[in-house]
């Protein structure tokens, strides 16, 4: 798409450059976590529980320490104990306690002079075990009978009488839940259920790790926040965070899966143990899939009333979610808040609990909670329409939030645009395209808060001109080509001027890692700033060579020059003589910006999905695929589109075929790519985006951030959708072949 | 772990005969290297066929059949232009195996004697009456395809036993074959069902068949009900409503994380009419 299609005044944003970082990437330079290698480097295996739930009784490690070059052994016995609260989670996640609480669930690791010698050594360590009842469905775990996972997991919010692993009860809720339901032609109410599923990045987790007995530490790690791991290590290990330094490595992928840690202590309380030497662990796709974050499984109620002509009344949902078999990992919360968020309803009332399953503990993922909420309200918002013969995208569109509009989840909306989305929504020729038999059309809308938090960016501008910033959030998705383009906008010098450098932790004050949505909109606006005040100083600079007032010299296309004919005659003096001579007119220039970030923009989304499926084997095929969203603005485009096509081929992936198949010996059954069916590319037509700019006025460009939004649509459409083409509503996910075509088998009777 | 290059199928009979531990031979390796890294299966020893020459050729035999050797790559049999006119059955099921890096490699015989119930050129080859010549200690002989596998992940070769080539018997006139699977991805997945149907015609009537079966029970499975359903008609509907009520009876599935009993038993009716359609259109030169 050309610049000027998107309208922008700016010289910079809006065009497409190549990435600064895609040559390393296409020829193999760029290092990932697995590539760091160390002098005198050893190798970790961990031991990992088979079962779902067992007493730990005893570990012997004596024959893998007998063995010539294993150099360390760990268990729980070699972490500091008395932690609390999430501190207590992330020490009892990354090694097992007394009881193992899922297949996977590490319980030692070993340190060896090789790989292949770890690995041996980590099959020689006997642990004993007692196996114990366990529990992997959200409904089952809310049974008043279900295995206990922690006896006494309730807060303040769990009603007393509660089933046993209900951890956190949610409710909130506006306006006369009653009178809406009572003003309502059509009151429908169903449950829905999804799976849970894997962030699924390219990468696995890998680190390097060295700690002293002086407690001075480095990582290298692949990491969404390198402050994270610094936070979380140290309060796993007992350190100080200032002595540990983490540099990010370059990363594939996270979605969320990286801003907490699973493994990274291990390495770190192994080297400790081994006199310091470095620790490189590296785990396998398996290890991935059974022991890192996936997302939550969901069981939801949904009770909607709905006018002749559209209008929704009232609202209820009720929610219920498992996270593993730790408190606090399920997004339920945020489930909850996004499940109404596209719809202004005079009355809603939201009502969740948390459970514990025996499973690993739940990670975020990619607009985390919302992805569920939206298969259970679009859904029906779907099916209403239907019975009502009433047009999915004006009812849509007659209920849409705009400015001003109270939101569901409490706060009043600032500028936002789901009004603008859902109207290009409708003028796309994908909605004219003509549908054959067995095939149908779905759509849905999606959500997502998007996130500031704590920011903190530096920039120095060199010799010659050219500028370094320092970013503290992990470039995951061409945040550094986004970065250089609003440094160079703001500083009116080129691209190619600009290198972005992604930091350790002792190089900027603390960082939130790149979640939320966050990393254009937060550390691009800081690094905005940072730019302002290199800016500023830049032009004393020139105020005082020129022996005239600061005021008076103004920035212009990379250059300092008088500010209107009174300020003086002076030639430009350019970004690139200023830092030239920065050494004799008072030495280096940067400029510095650290915020808690404000003026976040939510965005939304919504999708339009074309399936046909085979009415004689339940498999769907999608055929066309739009997603319409508001990006504020989109800073490179490229890149953007790219959030867009990739948040939905994760939410169809989620969908059609992902899902955590569990033996009745509660081990997961498909720990591999094989059996865990991410959409692989020729199962995927051209994702076709359309990218809407309301500009968000709490960013100097106007971002939004559009990482999340984009998976929040597609498990309703792609449902409705094949609803449309089958005529059988599948109310569960996924909607794998098997589902579909038993679907379609009890309709037709 | 030993590593041997053998010169000959001699020379690796000798070699595996007299090996003691877990033996397996290197021909593509995207089993064996899998099994491996995976911690599954790590061998003892790892006797590498791909040296002894003739192992990548096809060639025509006396009588007018083929004969395949035991390190022919994926890519090489979809490329071989006669043999895709003979036998397209054969061939598309070889051709879905993997991606293509994993064509590149992947043979024939890996497929048969990794010994999956899902393996994708079993059923086709059973269909086509393919037959291997099995070298040891003892000798040679000639074995039937859908004799080799055992059950998952077996196959009746004692120690010391190799397959030194695939053959396939002269296609004849008026003959089709074909094969589909059932996958919920469009690639690099694990056949739920797969069917193979051969068929030779009469002018429209179908004079001679043989149906296959893959994924629906421990080994592959000729389903004779399902072929005599087919032979002395011409693909009418009762024909095919014969021919799906045979297999969805022949079958023998299993639930398991790839399927479940009841759709494995739906889906292999529906392969088993879409492949004999394809296999009748071929035979009769339609396609
Ligand atoms: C990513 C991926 C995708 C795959 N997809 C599919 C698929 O879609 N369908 C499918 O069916 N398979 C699939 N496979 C499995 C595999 O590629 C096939 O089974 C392949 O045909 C094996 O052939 P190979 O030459 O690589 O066998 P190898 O790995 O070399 O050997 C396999 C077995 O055969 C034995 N063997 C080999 N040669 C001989 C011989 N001459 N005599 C006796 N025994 C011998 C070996 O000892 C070993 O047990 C896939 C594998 C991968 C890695």
């Amino acid at each position: 798409m050309p610049k000027d299609e998107l309208k922008s005044e700016y010289r910079l944003i809006g065009t497409r450059p190549d990435r600064p970082d895609g040559l390393d990437k296409v020829t193999g330079r760029a290092r990932y976590g697995a590539d760091m290698s160390l002098p005198g480097m050893l190798h970790a295996a961990v031991v990992r529980s088979p079962h779902a739930h067992a007493k730990i009784l005893k570990i012997d490690a004596s024959a893998a320490l007998a063995l010539d070059g294993v150099k360390a052994v760990i268990t729980r016995a070699d972490f500091p104990t008395g932690l609390t609260g999430e501190d207590w989670n992330l020490q009892e996640n990354s090694m097992a306690g007394e009881v193992a609480l899922y297949d996977g669930h590490a319980v030692a690791a070993v340190a060896a002079t090789s790989r292949l010698l770890a690995e041996d050594a980590a099959k020689l360590i006997k642990v004993e075990y007692e196996v114990l009842p366990h529990v992997i469905d959200v409904d089952d775990a809310l049974r008043m009978d279900a295995p206990v996972i922690r006896a006494g997991v309730g807060d303040h919010t769990v009603p007393e009488g509660s089933p046993p692993n209900v951890s956190k009860k949610i409710e909130f809720g506006h306006g006369d839940l009653e009178a809406g339901f009572a003003a309502a032609d059509l009151i429908r109410e169903q449950t829905y259920k999804t799976e849970a599923t894997h962030q699924g990045y390219i990468e696995p987790h890998a680190c390097v790790a060295q700690l002293g007995s002086d407690g001075k530490g480095e990582m290298w790690v692949c990491t969404q926040g390198q402050w994270y791991i610094r936070r979380m290590c140290s309060a796993v290990l007992g350190l100080e965070a200032s002595q540990l330094r983490v540099t990010p490595s370059e990363i594939g992928g996270g979605f969320g899966g990286k801003t907490i840690i699973f493994m990274e202590a291990l390495p770190l309380a192994l080297s400790r143990k081994a006199g310091g030497k470095p620790v490189k662990l590296v785990m396998s796709r398996s290890d991935v899939l059974r022991a890192t974050g996936p997302t939550a499984s969901a069981s939801m109620d949904v009770k909607l009333g709905m006018t002749k002509d559209g209008k929704i009344t009232a609202a209820h949902v009720n929610f219920r979610m498992q996270g593993g078999a730790f408190v606090g990992a399920s997004p339920v919360g945020e489930a909850l808040s996004c499940a109404l968020a596209c719809y202004d309803i005079p009355a809603v009332m939201h009502e969740g609990v948390e459970v514990l399953a025996n499973r690993p503990k739940a990670a975020a993922y990619r607009a985390p909670g919302s992805p569920m909420a939206a298969f259970a309200v679009e859904s029906l918002v779907d099916e209403m329409c239907h019975e009502l013969g009433l047009d999915p995208l004006d009812v849509r569109l007659k209920n849409a939030v705009h400015e001003g509009v109270k939101a569901s989840y409490g706060p009043t909306y600032a500028r936002i645009g789901l009004v603008e989305v859902l109207e290009a929504t409708k003028k796309h020729p994908n909605l004219l395209a003509p549908l054959g038999p067995n095939q149908g059309r779905g759509i849905a809308s999606g959500f997502w808060f998007n996130h500031g938090g704590e920011t903190s960016v530096s920039l120095a501008i060199g010799e010659d001109g050219t500028v370094t910033v320092s970013i503290g959030t992990p470039d995951i998705g061409g945040s550094r080509a986004s970065m250089s383009l609003m440094v160079a906008e703001t500083l009116g010098i080129a691209y190619e001027a600009v290198r972005v450098n992604i930091v350790e932790t002792g190089a900027l004050g603390v960082n939130e890692p790149s979640h939320g949505s966050r990393a254009t909109f937060a550390s691009g606006k800081a690094a905005v700033e940072a730019a302002r005040s290199a800016i500023r100083e830049m032009c004393r600079r020139a105020a005082k060579e020129w022996g005239i007032e600061e005021e008076a010299v103004e920035w212009k296309d990379g250059a300092a020059m008088p500010a209107g004919p009174n300020a003086g005659k002076f030639p430009p003096m350019t970004i690139a003589e200023i830092g030239a001579k920065m050494g004799g007119t008072g030495g280096p220039i940067s400029g510095h910006h650290e915020t808690n970030a404000d003026g976040v923009g939510a965005s939304f989304g919504t999708h339009v999905v074309d399936v046909e499926v085979d009415p004689e084997t339940g498999r769907t095929t999608i055929l066309r695929y739009l997603v319409v969203q508001d990006a504020g603005t989109a800073i490179h485009p490229a890149y953007v589109e790219g959030q867009y096509q990739g948040g939905a081929v994760q939410g169809i992936g989620w969908a059609l075929n992902e899902e955590y198949v569990y033996g009745a010996n509660g081990r997961l059954q498909n720990a591999v790519f094989l059996d865990y069916r991410i959409p692989v590319a020729s199962d995927l037509p051209m994702i076709d985006t359309v990218i809407v700019e309301v500009p968000n006025p709490g960013h100097p460009y106007g971002v939004r951030g559009v990482g999340e939004t984009g998976i929040t649509p597609p498990l309703p459409a792609i449902a409705n959708a094949v609803a449309m083409a089958t005529g059988a509503r599948l109310r569960s996910l996924p909607l794998s072949p098997p589902k579909v075509l038993a679907a379609i088998k009890a309709k037709k009777g | 772990m030993h590593y041997y290059k053998p010169q000959s199928f001699d020379e690796a009979v000798q070699i595996a005969a007299s090996a003691s531990g877990v033996t397996r031979f290197l021909a593509g390796g995207t089993d064996v290297l899998v099994q491996l890294r995976a911690g599954t299966v790590t061998p003892d020893h790892l006797i590498d066929l791909k040296l002894i020459p003739g192992v990548h050729d096809i060639a025509r035999t006396e009588d007018g059949g083929w004969k395949i050797g035991i390190a022919v790559s994926g890519i090489d049999l979809g490329r071989h232009a006669e043999l895709v006119a003979e036998w397209p059955g054969v061939v598309e099921g070889m051709s879905l195996v993997g991606s293509t890096q994993v064509q590149g490699r992947a043979t024939l015989t890996g497929n048969l004697c990794n010994g999956s119930p899902a393996a994708d050129s079993v059923p086709g080859l059973v269909t086509a009456r393919a037959t291997v010549t099995v070298v040891g200690p003892n000798g040679s002989r000639e074995v039937a395809v859908e004799d080799i596998p055992a059950g998952p992940g077996r196959n009746v070769l004692q120690q010391g036993e190799i397959i030194s080539a695939i053959t396939l018997p002269p296609r004849g006139k008026n003959s089709g074959d074909a094969y589909l699977r059932f996958i919920p991805r469009t690639e690099m997945d694990i056949a739920v069902v797969g069917v193979a149907v051969s068929v030779t015609l009469d002018g429209d009537k179908i004079i001679a068949a043989r149906v296959a079966l893959g994924a629906v029970a421990p080994k592959v499975l000729v389903a004779a009900d399902a072929a005599a359903a087919l032979i002395g008609s011409t693909l009418d509907d009762a024909a095919i409503a014969a021919l799906q009520a045979a297999v969805t009876a022949a079958a023998v599935p299993i639930t398991d994380r790839r399927g479940t009993v009841e759709f494995r038993k739906d889906v292999v009716a529906v392969l088993a009419a879409r492949a004999a359609r394809i296999a009748y259109d071929r035979a009769k030169g339609a396609v």
